[in-house]
């Protein structure tokens, strides 16, 4: 009894054995279920853990002008990286020597590569950089002597290296992407480049390519132990794209030489493809200057210059457009039925329902359109735009014909962006009728409230490209290709709101009034200066009133005027009546690019214009100053 | 007399514990050729650490050919003397072994060949266990005899301390499972039971402030309620205290909750303290209204426990030294220390983890074949099987060691002779204790304890230990089928 009692007991003790013993294998396998099975992010850890995803950088695409003439390539740049983990004491003194530092430099960058909250990355086992973009030369000194100094490498990097010292704002920059940019494009990593003006910044998805990824073994030491499955997940860097410009940069070179010591901006369209020429602002810098490690400091010195060097005027600047708008204005006129070609409109040295106002220079009277192109007659004009807006047999109310009057405005070009491929463009200003009737108060407003728009000045601002743009439209008679200053990309067809023509809605008859007195106005008009001999020139010149001073010199033309190859906008910065200056750097610059070079009895007018300083005063004092331009007295003369 | 027989190692060996005993070592192998592969230097299964442990497997397959020829009753007659060699061999390692890593366990017979001796003790104890509990007209549960088997069980674990082998120490704590068989009351495992489970509470929620007493502190006393109850219902079948005592504190508890509900500021240390109090009183009532004594040895119970956690705190950090409180915070998960001490589990953890179901496949495991897992090939070993084998070969490899513990309780239990009864049941505990322990730790659930994974780790000491320990047993089961 007693022994089977025994006995029972045992039996319960073995069983309560397996009971544990099976309870703690459940346990076990219940945790290896939720590492294994439940639990996504070890594998994650594990992939951070062993894989060392080197990246490969793409050659950045070259970018060559319109006669391939080589502009912007890659050149060799050396980083020194280094592995914290692996360095042994060293020679600093020598190290220094050979890389321009001091020791508090030296000890300097050492703290801030550690210091996690300058370098959140930081691992002492990972590559860090120790210093960026040594040239060929410092690489070669510091090369011979790497040895020395365990633990540290040299990386290899392209940079920007530039041809010419023109079309720095067209080509744009390229400088290492910020934190802000990281956030927005997953692509970017610290340490990247990216374009951040022109071309760079508007084709950059084209010119950076792809970057490669090589996918590598790392061990617990940071080693690298080979690569991942002989590479078979690693991805070949693609190279970016190359692009061919339109713009002919001897044309820009001599654009630039030209409005040296000026303020202001030439663009030339080819009217036929909307191919931009040259796009000159006016002051400008040397490309090469933002570029490598003093990038921030010169940045800096352009930013702080009150000539605003870093301001692309050609398409950010935006001015009145002055007498050049009076093209629009007589097309637009024609077109609604307001006037015929025949139309005659008197002119008093001035508008005589303004009381005189605006004034006009004397010339004969009354004229028809082109003759008033020709001359440049204010009142003409706003006569014009007056029995446009005070037609009510035609138009409900002002608002409607103002309005009918805006849209043809824009139709050629102007108050929107006109969507060249370069960034930051401005849009100009060209007011709707509610612009006004915010303005005054009420609906009931009369043309000649706003009669200056008509001959271009007022509320209406445009940019130089825009201007040039008129030209285009002018010389096709109709329409316009939206201005470009890519012309191919390697391998891609361009895209095609910059080949498909924007027809205007003025049709072509009422064109060649304009065309009339456009090229009138250099046979015998305001703008005989930009007569060329041998090329019939069309040609308007332009007044901008300028509140803060000087008025603005315009000038908008085409040539030939039978089959034209350009067109022209040029603008200079207070310096007064359009043909003045306008006049005879767009007379050179047409005569360059048509006939290939400046013919002798030309070469006074070129030295002249080239040596000519505009700058207001501020300037004049600050690039002085500078030590960079100009003696101040020969500015004196013009800036008053 | 009937030598015949017993030679016939083929047809009376139980052939279920060698097939594991031989998939098992060779799993090892190849989990070490797998763990200590290196890009660079690609070896073959047969050199470097897998080579090695492939010439230890054959000295295993040999000693444990012999020792199934060995006589049987060999073991019974020189359980004590091998058990005096080993305690000798045990103290001579700390005064003649080299200071490795910290700890002096080895003794260095050659410069290639090492041994420790902790990994052999451990038959020598179990042999020596059976032999005192099988002697004639044995007791269990006398002053004399518990002492004499404490002492023979305590007495290795001090010498190992002694060579700074904490882990390997603590196996020996495995034999508790044989006296338990042997009659040792379940209130012993029990009371390990709740300590341990008091342990964990009171020191994994011993930073929070609950008033008077730490959350720990407070959960404990529930633990405490609901102990006492399920021990009355157990032990006296008073089903009508117990509801009392469980219903009581729910009571007070909800009265408590409802205060704090309506934004009274409720002392929770306070009120555990009072509701604890209550209890004892009650038993205390109890045992003098029912004159049993029962009741008054629940209240002991009851205070014990209060005491044994508020001293936990004092002895975790007076007591426990910096290295194996971090450990043990780290396994609680009160800290994460993922460049220290929780370095080694994390990085197991990730290793195991990223093997999924299925795994990365033989040889493509990238964490372990890039050295992320610190003593990947001895006390972690077990991430390589997780990593490239996934769950489906770690869940094999733990049913294959359940079959082999099983299997040995089971045999351990068909045995005629005591002797070779209580060596059974010696030989499943320490195997129990070693996966459990390497196998929990190295999937984070249990401190970092420095002990292997029988014939997976290497090294030759450990797997040689266990082929001894194992195939004395196997001999000892040959026997019984001839008796």
């Amino acid at each position: 009894m007693s022994k089977q009692q025994n006995q029972l007991s045992s039996e319960k003790r073995f069983y309560t054995i397996c009971a544990i013993v099976l309870i703690i294998v459940v346990a076990l396998v219940c945790q290896l279920f939720n590492l294994q099975i439940v639990k996504h992010e070890y594998k994650d850890s594990a992939d951070s853990n062993a894989f060392f995803k080197k990246t490969l950088y793409p050659a950045r695409g070259t970018i060559s002008d319109r006669n391939d003439k080589l502009l912007v390539y890659n050149q060799p740049m050396y980083d020194i990286v280094y592995i914290p983990r692996e360095v042994a004491p060293f020679d600093t003194t020598d190290f220094c020597n050979i890389l321009g530092l001091t020791k508090e430099q030296l000890l300097k960058r050492f703290a801030d590569v550690k210091d996690r909250r300058l370098n959140p990355g930081y691992s002492s086992y990972t590559i860090q950089t120790f210093m960026t973009q040594l040239n060929v030369r410092e690489y070669g000194l510091f090369q011979e002597k790497l040895y020395k100094f365990p633990g540290f490498y040299i990386q290899n990097r392209a940079l920007r290296q530039y041809n010419y010292v023109n079309a720095a704002h067209v080509l744009g920059y390229v400088a290492e992407v910020g934190k802000s940019t990281i956030e927005e494009d997953p692509y970017y990593a610290r340490g990247d480049y990216a374009g951040k003006s022109g071309i760079e910044n508007s084709y950059e998805n084209i010119l950076r390519g792809e970057k490669g990824v090589e996918i590598l073994l790392r061990d617990a030491h940071g080693r690298i132990k080979g690569k991942y499955e002989e590479g078979k997940h690693d991805k070949a860097p693609v190279s970016g794209k190359n692009l061919q410009l339109s713009l002919d940069i001897d044309l820009q070179a001599y654009g630039e030489y030209l409005m040296q010591n000026k303020i202001g901006a030439i663009a030339m369209i080819e009217p036929s493809t909307g191919e931009v020429l040259c796009l000159v602002t006016a002051p400008t810098y040397d490309p090469s200057v933002l570029l490598g490690r003093d990038f921030s400091s010169n940045y800096k010195v352009l930013e702080q210059n009150p000539s605003k060097p870093l301001f692309n005027r050609a398409i950010q600047g935006t001015y009145p457009p002055g007498s050049t708008f009076k093209t629009t204005q007589g097309m637009t006129f024609l077109q609604e039925g307001i006037i015929t070609p025949e139309t005659m409109y008197s002119c008093a040295r001035g508008y005589p329902p303004g009381g005189g106002r605006p004034k006009c220079h004397g010339h004969a009277s009354p004229l028809p359109l082109s003759p008033a192109i020709a001359t440049s007659c204010n009142s003409y004009f706003c006569y014009g735009l007056n029995a446009m807006l005070s037609n009510r047999k035609k138009y409900a109310n002002i608002s409607q014909a103002f309005d009918i009057w805006k849209d043809y405005q824009v139709s050629m070009g102007f108050g929107y962006k006109l969507g060249v491929d370069l960034p930051s463009e401005k849009r100009g200003f060209i007011p709707n009728s509610q612009f006004y009737s915010k303005a005054f108060r009420t609906d009931k407003w009369y043309a000649q409230n706003v009669i200056s728009i008509a001959i271009g000045q007022g509320e209406v601002l445009s940019t130089p490209l825009q201007i040039a743009n008129l030209g285009a439209t002018i010389a096709n008679r109709g329409y316009f290709l939206t201005p470009h200053v890519v012309r191919q990309i390697q391998d891609q067809t361009l895209n095609k709101e910059f080949t498909e023509k924007r027809f205007t809605k003025v049709s072509t008859e009422n064109y060649l009034p304009i065309v009339e007195g456009m090229a009138r106005a250099v046979t015998g008009g305001t703008c005989h200066g930009a007569a060329i001999p041998d090329i019939a020139v069309a040609g308007k010149t332009g007044t901008a009133e300028n509140p803060h001073g000087r008025d603005h010199s315009w000038f908008m033309g085409f040539a030939p005027v039978d089959n034209p190859k350009v067109a022209i906008a040029v603008l200079v910065e207070n310096a007064g009546f359009g043909a003045r200056f306008a006049v005879p750097i767009a007379k050179l610059m047409m005569t360059k690019y048509l006939k290939g070079e400046i013919p002798a009895s030309d070469k006074y007018l070129e030295e002249n214009m080239a040596n000519a300083v505009v700058l207001p005063n501020v300037m004049t004092v600050w690039s002085s100053r500078k030590g960079t331009t100009a003696s101040e007295d020969n500015s004196q003369e013009i800036t008053e | 007399m009937l030598k015949k027989e017993d030679d016939h190692i083929t047809g009376s060996v139980d052939w279920i514990i060698l097939i594991i005993y031989l998939l098992l070592i060779v799993g090892g192998w190849l989990s070490i050729y797998g763990a200590s592969f290196d890009y660079e230097r690609e070896s073959s299964l047969f050199d470097g650490r897998a080579g090695m442990q492939l010439v230890w497997m054959g000295i295993c397959l040999s000693a444990g050919f012999v020792l199934l020829k060995l006589e049987s009753s060999l073991y019974d007659i020189f359980a004590y003397m091998i058990y005096a060699f080993f305690i000798l061999l045990l103290a001579v390692t700390i005064v003649v072994a080299p200071d490795i890593k910290g700890s002096r366990s080895w003794l260095v017979i050659t410069d290639s060949i090492r041994l420790q001796p902790a990994e052999f003790a451990k038959f020598a104890v179990a042999l020596a266990l059976a032999r005192f509990i099988n002697s004639y007209n044995f007791k269990l549960l006398t002053f004399k005899n518990l002492t004499i088997i404490s002492a023979m069980i305590i007495l290795p674990m001090i010498l190992i301390m002694l060579q700074q082998e904490t882990g390997s120490a603590l196996v020996y704590t495995a034999f508790i499972l044989v006296l338990y068989r042997e009659g040792l009351p379940g209130i012993v495992l029990f009371t390990g039971l709740c300590a341990v489970v008091l342990f964990v509470f009171g020191l994994k929620y011993s930073e929070i402030d609950m008033g008077m007493l730490t959350l720990g502190e407070c959960i404990s006393v529930l633990f405490v309620i609901i102990v006492t109850a399920i021990l009355a219902i157990n032990f006296r079948k008073d089903y009508k205290s117990a509801m009392l005592i469980l219903g009581g504190a729910a009571v007070f508890g909800g009265i408590c909750y409802l205060f704090d509900f309506l934004d009274v500021d409720v002392n929770w240390g306070l009120m555990s303290v009072i509701a604890v109090s209550i209890l004892i009183i009650y038993l205390i009532v109890l045992a003098v209204r029912e004159w049993n004594k029962t009741y008054l040895l629940f209240a002991a119970f009851a205070v014990g426990c209060i005491v044994y956690v508020s001293s936990i705190n004092y002895v975790f950090s007076d007591v426990l030294q910096p290295h194996q409180q971090i450990r043990i915070k780290v396994s609680l998960g009160m800290e994460d220390d993922l460049m220290g001490a929780g370095y080694n589990v994390n990085q197991s953890k990730i290793a195991i983890g990223s093997g999924g179901f299925l795994g990365k496949g033989f040889l493509n495991g990238t964490q372990t074949k890039l050295k992320y897992v610190p003593e990947q090939d001895t006390d972690f070993i077990f991430c390589t099987v997780g990593e490239e084998q996934g769950f489906v070969g770690s869940v094999l490899v733990l049913i294959g060691f359940s079959i082999l513990i099983l299997r040995l309780f089971y045999l351990a239990e068909r045995q005629k002779s005591t002797f070779a009864r209580v060596y059974g049941y010696g030989v499943a505990s320490v195997f129990l204790f070693h996966v459990t322990i390497n196998i929990g730790m190295v999937i984070g659930l249990l401190p970092v304890i420095g002990i292997p994974l029988p014939f997976f780790s290497y090294g030759g000491s450990s797997i040689l230990g266990f082929t001894i320990l194992l195939f004395i047993f196997l001999r000892l089961d040959m026997a019984r089928k001839r008796r």
